[in-house]
C-alpha cells in the first residue's frame, strides 16, 4: 500500500488512530501524480456557470470552453443561456498578435445576438501569458452595450480550484449592490453555494417558504443577474459548500454588514440543524418562525423515517468510501452513511483545508483513511484494502470503482438525482441501495469467489422431475 | 449620385458557440492511450489533464489516467522544465510504464518551453533512473491547443510515435501496418480480425481495443493491458505494407508516409471503410498486399449487406440527413448514405480541413446529382442555422447534436465522439461490412420508429 503513495504526499494521507492527527493540505499538486483536481478556470466556471441569464464567454483556445459545455446538471426555471458554450477559440495568430480585438468583436456580437443581462468573460492560461487587457475590453463593451461586463481572473495555472472560487466571488461581488433593495422582507436570505443540481435549490426554497423566509438571490443555482444585484438587501447569507462562495459571503459581510451562516442540506441531521439555525437567527423578527420550522421538520421526518428504515435494514454494516471536491460535503456524507448504518472507511477531498480535515478526523471512526488531493493509484489501492461496497465521487472516480467491482454514487455536479433536503436523503438511500444491493457484483472477479454456487450445469434432471 | 452599397454577406460570428471540435492535446492523449504500457502526459496546467480525463471517461466509461506537469504561476514565468522532469520521474516510478507520451498545451507552447530539448535533457540527467525502470520510451508531440483540433492532435501523436520509435532494425514477419484513425475499440477488434483472416499480422496504431474497453478486474491495473506493443512499433519499418484510413489526412500528418519515406514500406491511403464501396476498396487492398482472396466469411457478410440494402431501401429512400463530426468519419458516412439512397444534405465538421470538400465530392458524385452542402470549421450554431432550412429527417453524429434533434423532433443516430448521453459507445462497430450492417439496421430502424411514433395508427407491423 505504502508503495502507492509518493514520498512527497505521505503527509497528505492520514489513518485515524495510528498517530496524532496532522495533515498537510492546500499544496500545489505534485507533477506526474495524476491529481483529480482541475484548475483555477474550473473553479470559476463551476461557480458562475448556473447564472442562467448571463453570457459566459471563455476567452482562450477551444478546449477550456468545450470541456465545460453543459456539464453541470444545474437546472433553470427560465432562460438557459448557461447551457451554451461560448469561446473566442483563440488561434495561433491571436496568440502572436493579441486576442483583444477578437474578444471585443466576439463579445459585442454575442451580446447583440442573445441579449444577456450581464456577461462574464473568463480568462484562461494563455490570456494570462499573452497579456490581453481583459478588464479594458470589458469596460469598453460595458459602456457601449449598457450591461455589466465582468472579467473573471481565472488563468488556469495561477493556483488551484480554490483560487478560481475566489475569482468567481470577486466577479459576482461587482454585481452585488448595484440595484435597489426596496421591498425586501426582513425575513430574507440569499442561498450561497447551491447550484440547483437536479433541482435541489427548489427543494431548499420550498422549505424556506414554509418557514416564512424569503429568498432574494440564488447564488448561483437557477441564478439571475438582477437578483445578484440586490443580494445585499437580504438579512442573512446561507453558505453551503465550503470553498466556493464563502469569500463572497465574507465580502458582503464586510461591505454591507450581511451576516452569514454555514449550512448543509445533505443528510437528515445537517438539513434539520441548518433550518433550526436559520429559524433561530430570525426568532426576534418573527417569534413564530421556530414553531413553523419544527413543524416542517416533524412532518418531513415522519414521512421520511419509515421509508428510510427499509433501506437501512438492507445496508446495515456495509462499507463506504468518499472522495469529493470540497470537504464540507464530506462531513454531511459521513453522517448520512452513519444514518444508513454504514461505516466510512475512506474520506478525502480535492481542496479541503486544515480545519476541514480536523473536523473529518473528529467525526470519523478509528481506522478511517483521510486523504487530500488524491489520485487513481492511491484511491484504487484504498478501495481494495478496505474492501468497500460503495464509492462516492464524481465522473473521474466512477470507472475506478466499477473496474474493481465496487458500487458507485455520483455526488458531483453531473448527478441527475436531487440529494439535498429530506427528500434528498431518501434519494441518496435509494441511490446507495440501487448500487450496493445490485446482483451484478457476484460476477465480478473481486467477488466471484464469495458466490461459488452457480446455476445447475445440466437441467435435464430438473426437467425430468417436473415432467414426472 | 452616391451608389448604393453593395449587399454584403452576413458577417460571420467571431465567437464559437457550442463547438463541434475538441482541442489538440485531447486527440494526442487518445492516440497515446493506444500504445501498450503507455501513460499520456500533458505538459501544462493541471486542469487540462483533469478536464480531458473527465470528458473522455464519460464516453468510454473506463479509467483513464493522464499525467500532468501541473505547472503553477512560477513555472509559467521561469519555465516548466523542472516540473516536466519531476513529473516524468514520478510517472516512471509509480506506473512502471513502457512509454510516456508527452503532449504540449497552449501554456507551454506560449511560454516557449522547448519540450523536445527538455525530454532529451531528461534522458541524459536521469539515465540511471530510466535504466532502473526498464527504459521506457518517451515520445513528444507538439499540440498547442490554439492550432488545429483534436483530430490534428491525434494524427500528430500517431505520426510522432512512428517518427520517434519505428525502425527497420528488428525485422518482424509478415505484418501489415494499419493506421485506422480515431475509431472505436470495437472497430479495432474487428479490423484486427479481418487482417488476421487474410493470414497476416496486423500492427494497428493506435490500438485502443483493450485499453479503452477492458474487462472487469480483480486487482486495479495501473495501466490497462493491451495497446500496440512497442516492439511491434519498432518493427514497423519492415512490414509488408501500410494501410492508412483518411481521405482528409494531409500528407504532412501521415504516419504511413514516414514509413514509406524512411523505410520504403509501401503506403496505401484509403477512405475509412464504412459502406460497401469503401469497404470493397479496403478488402481489395488486403487482397493485393497478401495475394489472397477475400475469405468466404467476408463475402457472406458483404452479400448479406447488399441483401439488406435491397430489403430496407424503401423505408429510407430520399430521406435527408445532416452529418457532422471528425472529417474522415463524415466523409465515410457521406459515401455510405449516398449508396443507400439517403441524401446527406449537410456534411459538416468542426475541424479546419482543405481536403474535406474534395473528399465529400469524390465519394458522392458518382451517385448524387447534386453535391451536398459541405462546411468545415463550423460550430453547432452554424450547423443549426444551415440545417434548419434543409429540413433533415435524421441527424448523424456525436451526442452534442441532441439539442437539435430535440428541437426538430428528428432521430439522432449517435456515432463518433463524444457520446455522452448513451451507453456502449466503445462497442459501436461501424467499419467493414459487419459494422456497416449494424449501422444500416440502426438507421432504417430509426426512420421506421420516427414514422411509427408520429403515426396516429400505432402500426405494429411495418
Amino acid at each position: 500500500m505504502t508503495n502507492t503513495i509518493f514520498a512527497e504526499r505521505k503527509d497528505q494521507v492520514h489513518r485515524k488512530g495510528e498517530e496524532p492527527f496532522q495533515m498537510a493540505c492546500d499544496k500545489e499538486s505534485l507533477a506526474g501524480a495524476v491529481s483529480q483536481r482541475a484548475c483555477v478556470f474550473c473553479g470559476s466556471r463551476v461557480v458562475l456557470y448556473p447564472i442562467t441569464d448571463a453570457l459566459h464567454l471563455v476567452h482562450g483556445p477551444i478546449g477550456c470552453a468545450v470541456y465545460t459545455w453543459d456539464i453541470r446538471g444545474a437546472l433553470s426555471s427560465g432562460l438557459e443561456l448557461h447551457r451554451h458554450s461560448y469561446s473566442t477559440d483563440l488561434q495561433e495568430s491571436d496568440v502572436i498578435f493579441g486576442g483583444e480585438d477578437k474578444l471585443y468583436r466576439a463579445l459585442t456580437q454575442l451580446i447583440d445576438r442573445i441579449n444577456p443581462k450581464a456577461a462574464f468573460v473568463y480568462s484562461t492560461c494563455i490570456v494570462g501569458i499573452i497579456g490581453d487587457d481583459l478588464a479594458g475590453v470589458c469596460r469598453k463593451v460595458e459602456r457601449e452595450k449598457g450591461i455589466p461586463v465582468i472579467p473573471v481572473e481565472s488563468e488556469g495555472f495561477k493556483g488551484n480550484k480554490r483560487a478560481g472560487y475566489n475569482a468567481a466571488c470577486r466577479a459576482m461581488f461587482q454585481l452585488v449592490g448595484t440595484a435597489s433593495t426596496d421591498d425586501i422582507s426582513p425575513l430574507s436570505v440569499n442561498i450561497l453555494g447551491d447550484f440547483n443540481l437536479a433541482g435541489e435549490i427548489w427543494i431548499v426554497r420550498e422549505y424556506l417558504e414554509r418557514m416564512g423566509v424569503h429568498v432574494v438571490a440564488n447564488i448561483t443555482g437557477d441564478g439571475r443577474v438582477d437578483d445578484l444585484r440586490r443580494a445585499h438587501g437580504a438579512a442573512l447569507n446561507l453558505v453551503q459548500c465550503s470553498g466556493s462562495t464563502i469569500d463572497l459571503a465574507k465580502m458582503m459581510e464586510e461591505k454591507y454588514g450581511v451576516p452569514f451562516l454555514r449550512v448543509s442540506y445533505f443528510g437528515v441531521e445537517d438539513m434539520a440543524d441548518s433550518l433550526y439555525k436559520i429559524a433561530d437567527f430570525f426568532k426576534d423578527v418573527d417569534p413564530q418562525v421556530m414553531e413553523r420550522t419544527k413543524a416542517l421538520v416533524r412532518d418531513e421526518l415522519s414521512e421520511l423515517y419509515p421509508k428510510l428504515k427499509e433501506y437501512r435494514k438492507a445496508l446495515e454494516g456495509k462499507k463506504a468510501a468518499i472522495y469529493v471536491g470540497g470537504a464540507f460535503k464530506a462531513f454531511s456524507l459521513v453522517k448520512a452513511f452513519r444514518h444508513l448504518g454504514m461505516t466510512v472507511e475512506l474520506v478525502g477531498s480535492q481542496t479541503g483545508t486544515e480545519e476541514d480535515y480536523k473536523e473529518l478526523h473528529e467525526i470519523t471512526d478509528p481506522g478511517t483513511i483521510i486523504v487530500d488531493d488524491s489520485n487513481p493509484l492511491e484511491l484504487s489501492s484504498f478501495l481494495q484494502e478496505k474492501d468497500v461496497d460503495i464509492f462516492v465521487g464524481g465522473v473521474k472516480e466512477r470507472p475506478i470503482a466499477y473496474k474493481l467491482g465496487v458500487g458507485f454514487c455520483d455526488h458531483n455536479h453531473e448527478r441527475k438525482e436531487a440529494l439535498e433536503g429530506f427528500v434528498g436523503m431518501l434519494n441518496f438511500a435509494k441511490e446507495v441501495y440501487s448500487t450496493v444491493m445490485s446482483p451484478v457484483w457476484r460476477f465480478t472477479p473481486r467477488k466471484r469467489a464469495l458466490y461459488s454456487k452457480a446455476l445447475e450445469t445440466d437441467v435435464c434432471h430438473e426437467i425430468k422431475a417436473i415432467e414426472n | 449620385m452616391k451608389s448604393k452599397p453593395l449587399k454584403t454577406e452576413k458577417e460571420p460570428y467571431v465567437a464559437t458557440t457550442d463547438s463541434c471540435k475538441q482541442c489538440a492535446p485531447l486527440g494526442a492523449c487518445l492516440a497515446f492511450k493506444g500504445v501498450e504500457g503507455s501513460v499520456p502526459f500533458l505538459h501544462g496546467s493541471q486542469g487540462c489533464a483533469t478536464y480531458m480525463r473527465r470528458y473522455v471517461i464519460s464516453h468510454f466509461r473506463e479509467p483513464l489516467d493522464i499525467a500532468s506537469s501541473s505547472l503553477g504561476e512560477k513555472h509559467a514565468i521561469y519555465g516548466g522544465g523542472p516540473n516536466l522532469k519531476l513529473g516524468l520521474k514520478n510517472v516512471m516510478a509509480k506506473y512502471h510504464c513502457g512509454l510516456i507520451g508527452v503532449a504540449t498545451t497552449c501554456l507551454t507552447e506560449t511560454i516557449g518551453d522547448d519540450t523536445p530539448r527538455l525530454v532529451k535533457e531528461f534522458r541524459n540527467e536521469f539515465a540511471d533512473e530510466l535504466e532502473c525502470h526498464g527504459n521506457p520510451s518517451i515520445v513528444n508531440v507538439s499540440t498547442p491547443s490554439y492550432a488545429g483540433s483534436h483530430v490534428d492532435g491525434f494524427h500528430s501523436a500517431v505520426r510522432a510515435i512512428v517518427d520517434q520509435l519505428a525502425s527497420n532494425v528488428q525485422a518482424v514477419e509478415n505484418t501489415l501496418n494499419l493506421f485506422p484513425g480515431f475509431v472505436s475499440p470495437a472497430d479495432i477488434r474487428y479490423l484486427k480480425e479481418i487482417v488476421h483472416d487474410f493470414g497476416i499480422n496486423p500492427v494497428v496504431l493506435p490500438d485502443i481495443s483493450e485499453t479503452l474497453d477492458g474487462p472487469a478486474a480483480a486487482e486495479y491495473e495501473k495501466i490497462p493491458s493491451g495497446g500496440t506493443p512497442i516492439a511491434s512499433i519498432k518493427g514497423m519499418g519492415t512490414a509488408l505494407s501500410s494501410i492508412e484510413f483518411g481521405r482528409c489526412l494531409a500528407n504532412s500528418m501521415s504516419a504511413a508516409n514516414v514509413l514509406e519515406d524512411r523505410f520504403n514500406v509501401r503506403s496505401r491511403r484509403l477512405g475509412t471503410p464504412i459502406g460497401l464501396r469503401e469497404t470493397d476498396i479496403f478488402m481489395d487492398a488486403l487482397e493485393e498486399v497478401t495475394c489472397r482472396e477475400t475469405p468466404v466469411k467476408y463475402e457472406l457478410e458483404r452479400g448479406r449487406l447488399v441483401d439488406s440494402y435491397v430489403d430496407g431501401h424503401k423505408y429510407i429512400s430520399g430521406k435527408k440527413a445532416v452529418i457532422y463530426g471528425d472529417p474522415d468519419m463524415v466523409v465515410a458516412l457521406a459515401s455510405f448514405l449516398t449508396e443507400i439512397g439517403i441524401k446527406p444534405v449537410l456534411c459538416a465538421t468542426g475541424a479546419k480541413s482543405q481536403l474535406f470538400k474534395t473528399a465529400i465530392k469524390a465519394v458522392t458524385e458518382e451517385i448524387l446529382d447534386e453535391i451536398p452542402k459541405i462546411l468545415d470549421d463550423v460550430d453547432f450554431y452554424d450547423i443549426e442555422e444551415t440545417a434548419e432550412e434543409l429540413k433533415p429527417d435524421v441527424l448523424i453524429g456525436s451526442s452534442k447534436g441532441y439539442k437539435l434533434s430535440r428541437k426538430w423532433n428528428i432521430p439522432l443516430i449517435r456515432l463518433g465522439f463524444p457520446i455522452h448521453d448513451r451507453f456502449g459507445a466503445q462497442r459501436i462497430c461501424q467499419l467493414g461490412y459487419k459494422g456497416t450492417q449494424d449501422l444500416f439496421d440502426m438507421i432504417v430502424n430509426a426512420v421506421i420508429q420516427a414514422k411509427q411514433d408520429r403515426s396516429p395508427i400505432g402500426y405494429t407491423y411495418i
